[in-house]
C-alpha cells in the first residue's frame, strides 16, 4: 500500500493481504468467463462487484474460483450505502465478510455514495451534501466496515449530476478528511472526477491535486455518455457503456504524474464488447503507466 | 423532511417534484439533472428484471415488458442490494397486472423463470455416483424405505398452462414455429434442476411432480410413490439420476 494512513491498525485486523499489481485490470463479466478460462489473457487483475457473488453456489462461483486462482482480484462493493442515513446493513456486511474470506481479494473498495434509504435499495450511487453530519456518518460507517472486515477499504470518489445548497465543504476536502479520520485508501476514479468536474464546472486538475493522493490504491477508468442540462451546458453521465474517452486518458496521464503507476481498472458494465476490446484498453493503461515508470514520490 | 428522504421519495415517483435543496453551477433547472438519477434507478431495475425473465419479455414484447417491469419496480423496489434475488414477487404482480389479463399463462411462465434463477444460484452439491446409486437400487426389498436427498437447486412447478412448452419454444431456433405447436389447453408440470453449470427445465407428469414433492419433504420412496397420482416411477427415477438430481440415497434405519 502506498499510504502512510494504511499503517493505522484496524482492531481485530489480520495481516494485510498482498496489494494489486500496478498493471491494467478488467471488470469481470459473465459474458467473458469462458473466454478468460480458455485463453488465459495477460491481464494484471480482475475486479468483480461483490453483490453479484452473494449467492450460495452455481456458475458464478465456479468460474470466479477458477479465474481467481490465476489472477489477482479486487472486490468492489456497490451496495453498502456508506453515505446513507440508514444504519449500515449488518446482514450485508456479514455477506461481504464471508465473500472476502472465501476469495481473499487483494483489494476491497466501495463508493462515497448512498444507495439504500428506508429499507429500499435503489441500485444507483446517489449523492449526499458535503457537510459535517455527512462526514461524521461516512466516517462512522467506514470505521465499522473496516472493523468488521478486518482490513482497510478503498473509497471511490463519486460521479454526480447535482450539488446541494447544504454543502459546506469542497468534495476533495471532504474526501481528504474521510481518509485522514478513517485511514481508508482512495480508489481514484478518473472518469468520475472528469464527469463531476465538467458537470459542476470545476477545474479537474485542481480537484485531483486537492485529493489525498498519497492514499491512492487503485484507479478506475470508464466511458461516459454526453447529454446537456436544462441550460444547454454539457452534462456527462457515468454510463460505463462506452470506451474510455480521450479526455479521460489525458487526465489519467496527468493523474499518474502525481501518483505514479497504479493498479488501473477498465470498467464496462453496459454494451459489453468482446473481451479483447477491454484487454486492449487495459494494455493502453499500461502504456501510460510505462511513461511514469520512473515516478518517485515528491519529498 | 430531510434531503435524503426527499431525494429517495422522488426517485420512484415520476410525478413527484424535483427535491428541494439542489443547485447547479449555472443556475439551470436541477430537475433535468435529477432526472438522470430517476432514470438510472428505474432502468437498472427493469434491466435486472429483463435478465431474469427473458421469456416473459419475449411473450409480451420489449415495450410492454419494460412498462410492466417499471410499474413493478416503482411499487416494489428491492429490499436488498443482492439484485440476483430481485424479482421474487414479480410473477404475482404479473398475475394481477390488468393489461396482461389476456395472457393467463404469463404469470406461471414468470414463476418458472424465477425458479430457474433460484436454481442457477443455489448451493452446489455433488450428485451421487451412478455406481453407488445402482448398488442401492439393487436391494429391491429395501427400495420402498430408501430416502433420497435431492440437489439444492431442484424446484417444481405445477401449472394449469403449458409452461414448459412455452419456455422451450423460446429456446428453439424457430421460435414462432415452436410456439405454433404449443397446445394452450395443456396443463404441465416442470422439474427445474441445475446439472453442472446449466439449469435444466424438464416437463414431467403431474403424478411425478407430486412424487418428487413428497421426496423433497422427506418421504421414503415407497410412501412417496403410493401417495402420488399415476406416474411412471422407473422413468422418473431415471430422469432424476440422469439430471444429477440425487445427491444421497439412505437405506431405512440409517441416519444420513
Amino acid at each position: 500500500m502506498t499510504s502512510a494512513n494504511m499503517n493505522r491498525p484496524i482492531r481485530g485486523g489480520a495481516a494485510a493481504p498482498a496489494a494489486l499489481p500496478a498493471r491494467g485490470g478488467v471488470g469481470l463479466k459473465p459474458e467473458h468467463f469462458r473466454h478468460i478460462l480458455d485463453t488465459r489473457p495477460a491481464i494484471g487483475f480482475f475486479e468483480v462487484h461483490a453483490e453479484n457473488y452473494m449467492v450460495a453456489g452455481g456458475p458464478f462461483h465456479r468460474y470466479l474460483e477458477r479465474i481467481r486462482a490465476d489472477y489477482p482480484l479486487s472486490i468492489h462493493g456497490v451496495g453498502l450505502s456508506i453515505g446513507g442515513e440508514d444504519p449500515l446493513d449488518e446482514d450485508h456486511l456479514d455477506r461481504l465478510a464471508a465473500l472476502l474470506a472465501r476469495y481473499q481479494p487483494e483489494s476491497f473498495s466501495e463508493h462515497l455514495a448512498w444507495s439504500s434509504h428506508g429499507g429500499a435499495f435503489f441500485n444507483d450511487l446517489l449523492p449526499a451534501p458535503w457537510h459535517a453530519s455527512t462526514l461524521a456518518r461516512v466516517c462512522a460507517h467506514i470505521d465499522r466496515v473496516q472493523e468488521r472486515l478486518g482490513r482497510h477499504m478503498l473509497l471511490e470518489n463519486p460521479a454526480t449530476y447535482v450539488e446541494f445548497e447544504a454543502s459546506t465543504m469542497a468534495e476533495s476536502d471532504f474526501i481528504a478528511e474521510v481518509v485522514k479520520r478513517t485511514g481508508c485508501g482512495l480508489l481514484l476514479d478518473v472518469n468520475n472526477a472528469y464527469v463531476s468536474c465538467i458537470n459542476h464546472h470545476r477545474d479537474v486538475r485542481a480537484y485531483l491535486r486537492a485529493l489525498p493522493l498519497a492514499a491512492v490504491g487503485e484507479i478506475h477508468l470508464a466511458g461516459h455518455a454526453r447529454e446537456v442540462d436544462a441550460a444547454g451546458a454539457p452534462l456527462l453521465i457515468d454510463s460505463h457503456g462506452a470506451p474510455v474517452a480521450e479526455a479521460v486518458w489525458a487526465l489519467y496521464d496527468f493523474a499518474l504524474s502525481l501518483v505514479g503507476p497504479q493498479p488501473t481498472l477498465i470498467e464496462r458494465d453496459n454494451d459489453i464488447p468482446e473481451f479483447p476490446v477491454l484487454a486492449a484498453e487495459a494494455r493502453q493503461a499500461e502504456v501510460v503507466m510505462a511513461r511514469h515508470a520512473s515516478f518517485e514520490i515528491a519529498a | 423532511m430531510n434531503t435524503t428522504q426527499a431525494f429517495a421519495d422522488s426517485l420512484l415517483r415520476p410525478e413527484a417534484p424535483c427535491p428541494a435543496g439542489l443547485k447547479t453551477w449555472n443556475g439551470s433547472d436541477p430537475a433535468k439533472r435529477f432526472a438522470v438519477y430517476r432514470n438510472n434507478v428505474v432502468v437498472s431495475l427493469v434491466d435486472a428484471l429483463a435478465d431474469s425473465f427473458p421469456v416473459v419479455q419475449a411473450l409480451v414484447g420489449e415495450d410492454f415488458f419494460r412498462a410492466m417491469a417499471a410499474e413493478f419496480a416503482r411499487g416494489n423496489p428491492p429490499r436488498s442490494p443482492v439484485l440476483a434475488w430481485y424479482g421474487d414477487g414479480f410473477a404475482d404482480f404479473v398475475e394481477y397486472f390488468p393489461p396482461a389479463a389476456g395472457l393467463p399463462y404469463l404469470a406461471d411462465v414468470a414463476r418458472l423463470e424465477w425458479l430457474r434463477v433460484e436454481a442457477w444460484h443455489a448451493a452446489d452439491a455433488e450428485p451421487l455416483p451412478l455406481a453407488e446409486m445402482a448398488a442401492r437400487l439393487a436391494d429391491e426389498a429395501a427400495l420402498p424405505a430408501l430416502r433420497l436427498a435431492l440437489h439444492p437447486s431442484l424446484r417444481l412447478l405445477r401449472s394449469a398452462h403449458p409452461v414448459v412448452s412455452l419456455w422451450a419454444a423460446h429456446q428453439a431456433e424457430d421460435v414462432s414455429a415452436a410456439l405454433g405447436a404449443v397446445d394452450f389447453a395443456d396443463a404441465e408440470a416442470a422439474l427445474v434442476v441445475r446439472d453442472g453449470l446449466d439449469v435444466d427445465i424438464l416437463r414431467i407428469e403431474a403424478g411425478a411432480a407430486e412424487f418428487v414433492d413428497k421426496l423433497l419433504r422427506g418421504a421414503a420412496l415407497g410412501e412417496a410413490a403410493q401417495a402420488s397420482g399415476p406416474f411412471d416411477l422407473p422413468a422418473t427415477l431415471g430422469l432424476l439420476l440422469r439430471s444429477g438430481a440425487i445427491i444421497e440415497a439412505t437405506p431405512a434405519g440409517r441416519v444420513s
